[in-house]
């Protein structure tokens, strides 16, 4: 059994790989948690599909594809957030024409090589294998910077993803935070491109959130959550595809899909099973409900005399 | 607090003042602009010409000072945040960047819930309140904020009495200690009950001034136009 555990690891492409899933497993899980809290999971989509073309230009100019990835996520990053900017509907739609455009291009221009087809596998689904120690450094210093920025600001982030009316009425720049919010969601996607690639991206970034917001009704265990989850996600994944040998981007999104479905059915206050069960004892959607707080609305609630001055300076 | 409005689509032509322990009704139709009213004196949206000052100073300079609690409607109930969670962010801006709000602010925190009538129960979910104790959650995050000036928009839509009640004391609390309310209402029993001025407002002011010298069934009618009976 413990074999089954050490073998991998004999191989130093599989160590790498390891440290690899395990550092981008921890920085989607972390940054994820605002995409689905502030509603960003289109967005982030397209910001996936639209760093395509950088991806397959710098690697066509023999460059590491981190370059060219992170010029055109800083700046569709920037074109996104000014388009959502005047909140239209029809900005929906301009910015999926835009961003298949974007992924169009990378396809057509990497089409133009021969053997092609090897090649855009690789950049399409990540090849977490072919991970090098370079590699490894750069999503270590990405991820710490990420990771630093997002906790500069997690405060004003969790303002904003709950209630941007307030954060505006208090004076906080909150296009300027969407857009670092957004170059982090950037950024992001770049250093996991090696693992998952461009299309699956997304779920590594979307999925764990979710499955932890199914767990937890706290924000910082729901970060805890995600962030574990996206770790071991990685791992299962890696392991399981190491010995199925199935590709290991997809089985990685698979094992953390996995984890949703299961706290889907089984999660104590928002599972299937769970809300099944409070129906049938007579109750609906049990985690709007609560007994002691109807008893209290209905009584009268003694109101201690508000102390002069306690609500206010001024 | 004087305010000159100018913006092109809603509102045009609207001035007013108001002094601290003023309490002041903004009524008007549907549409009529009182919530653009009220978001842009919290400096929520931005105004086309003219200036919304606190003290002879643009609001611009004191943002902070002034609270607004939002329409229930406008809230995500499903947020993973408890209701201390909820009132703490009244503290984010006195706690500066990067620093999280401390003991003392927990301290205020827990003191605004308990103002409310909700202490001991900061610790829940905002979901597993009722539609009055979340409402009474948001003033009491507008008390921890500490402001001069609180903005409340249809703060009592559907709220039933025992809410009612509480919001009355917590409004005359707020008067008596020199802070300026301004509050969107569709009740006009509310206007009576808790109001010392009253702002008429359908795209431009119809009146302004003391509530009874403004609550006059003439200028309800002008205010509404046909849409209402006045029965006095």
């Amino acid at each position: 059994m413990f074999d089954v555990l050490t073998d991998p690891w004999s191989y130093p492409f599989m160590q790498n790989a390891f440290l690899e899933v395990t550092l981008v497993g921890l920085v989607c899980g972390l940054v994820g948690c605002f995409v689905v809290l502030r509603g960003l999971s289109f967005i982030g989509d397209a910001l996936a599909h639209a760093v395509f073309p950088g991806v397959v230009l710098s690697y066509l100019a023999g460059r590491s594809i981190l370059i060219g990835a992170f010029a055109f996520g800083v700046l569709t990053a920037l074109g996104v957030g000014i388009m959502s900017r005047s909140r239209r509907v029809s900005e929906d739609s301009a910015i999926g024409v835009i961003f298949a455009a974007f992924f169009a291009l990378g396809v057509v221009l990497i089409s133009r090589q021969a053997g092609f087809k090897r090649d855009l596998g690789a950049l399409l689904f990540g090849n977490v294998l072919g991970v090098s120690v370079n590699d490894l450094w750069a999503t270590v210093i990405i991820g710490a910077l990420v990771l630093l920025v997002l906790f500069v600001f997690l405060k004003e982030f969790v303002l904003i993803a709950f209630d941007e009316t307030m954060a505006r009425s208090l004076g906080y720049p909150v296009f300027a935070l969407d857009l670092v919010l957004l170059l982090l969601v950037a950024a992001t996607i770049v250093v996991s491109l090696q693992t998952v690639g461009n299309i699956l991206i997304l779920a590594l970034i979307v999925t764990p959130p979710a499955t932890a917001r199914l767990l937890t009704e706290s924000l910082s265990r729901m970060l805890m959550l995600s962030g574990a989850l996206g770790v071991v996600s990685g791992i299962v994944g890696l392991y399981v595809s190491y010995y199925q040998d199935t590709a290991a981007g997809g089985t990685i999104v698979l094992v953390a899909t996995g984890f949703f479905i299961l706290a889907l059915v089984f999660a104590p206050n928002h599972g299937l099973l769970s809300s099944r069960w409070q129906e049938r004892r007579g109750r609906h959607h049990v985690h709007h409900y609560h007994p002691a707080t109807e008893g209290l609305d209905g009584e009268a609630v003694s109101l201690a005399e508000p102390e002069q001055g306690a609500g206010a300076n001024g | 607090m004087r305010t000159g409005y100018g913006a092109q689509f809603q509102l045009r032509h609207v001035s007013f003042g108001l002094r601290g322990g003023d309490v002041a009704g903004v009524i008007g139709p549907n549409g009529g602009g009182k919530s653009t009213l009220l978001k842009a004196l919290a400096g929520v949206i931005a105004i086309g010409e003219g200036a919304i000052t606190l003290d002879g100073a643009p609001i611009r300079r004191s943002q902070a000072d002034i609270a607004f609690v939002p329409q229930r409607e406008e809230v995500n109930w499903d947020f993973p945040v408890t209701a201390r969670d909820v009132v703490l962010m009244g503290r984010y801006r006195s706690a500066g960047w990067v620093r999280w709000p401390g003991r003392e602010d927990r301290k205020k925190a827990d003191a605004a819930l308990e103002q409310l009538g909700l202490g001991g129960l900061g610790g829940r979910h905002i979901s597993q309140f009722s539609g009055g104790q979340q409402q009474r959650v948001f003033l009491a995050r507008a008390i921890a904020q500490e402001p001069r000036v609180i903005v409340l928009d249809e703060p009592l839509a559907g709220v039933d009495a025992t809410n009612r009640e509480i919001f009355h004391r917590a409004i005359e609390s707020f008067a008596r200690a020199g802070l300026i309310v301004v509050m969107a209402t569709h009740d006009l029993d509310e206007v009576e009950a808790t109001c010392s001025h009253l702002c008429c407002l359908n795209q431009r002011v119809v009146a302004f001034g003391p509530v009874k010298d403004v609550f006059t069934p003439d200028i309800l009618k002008a205010t509404f136009g046909g849409q209402m009976a006045v029965f006095r």
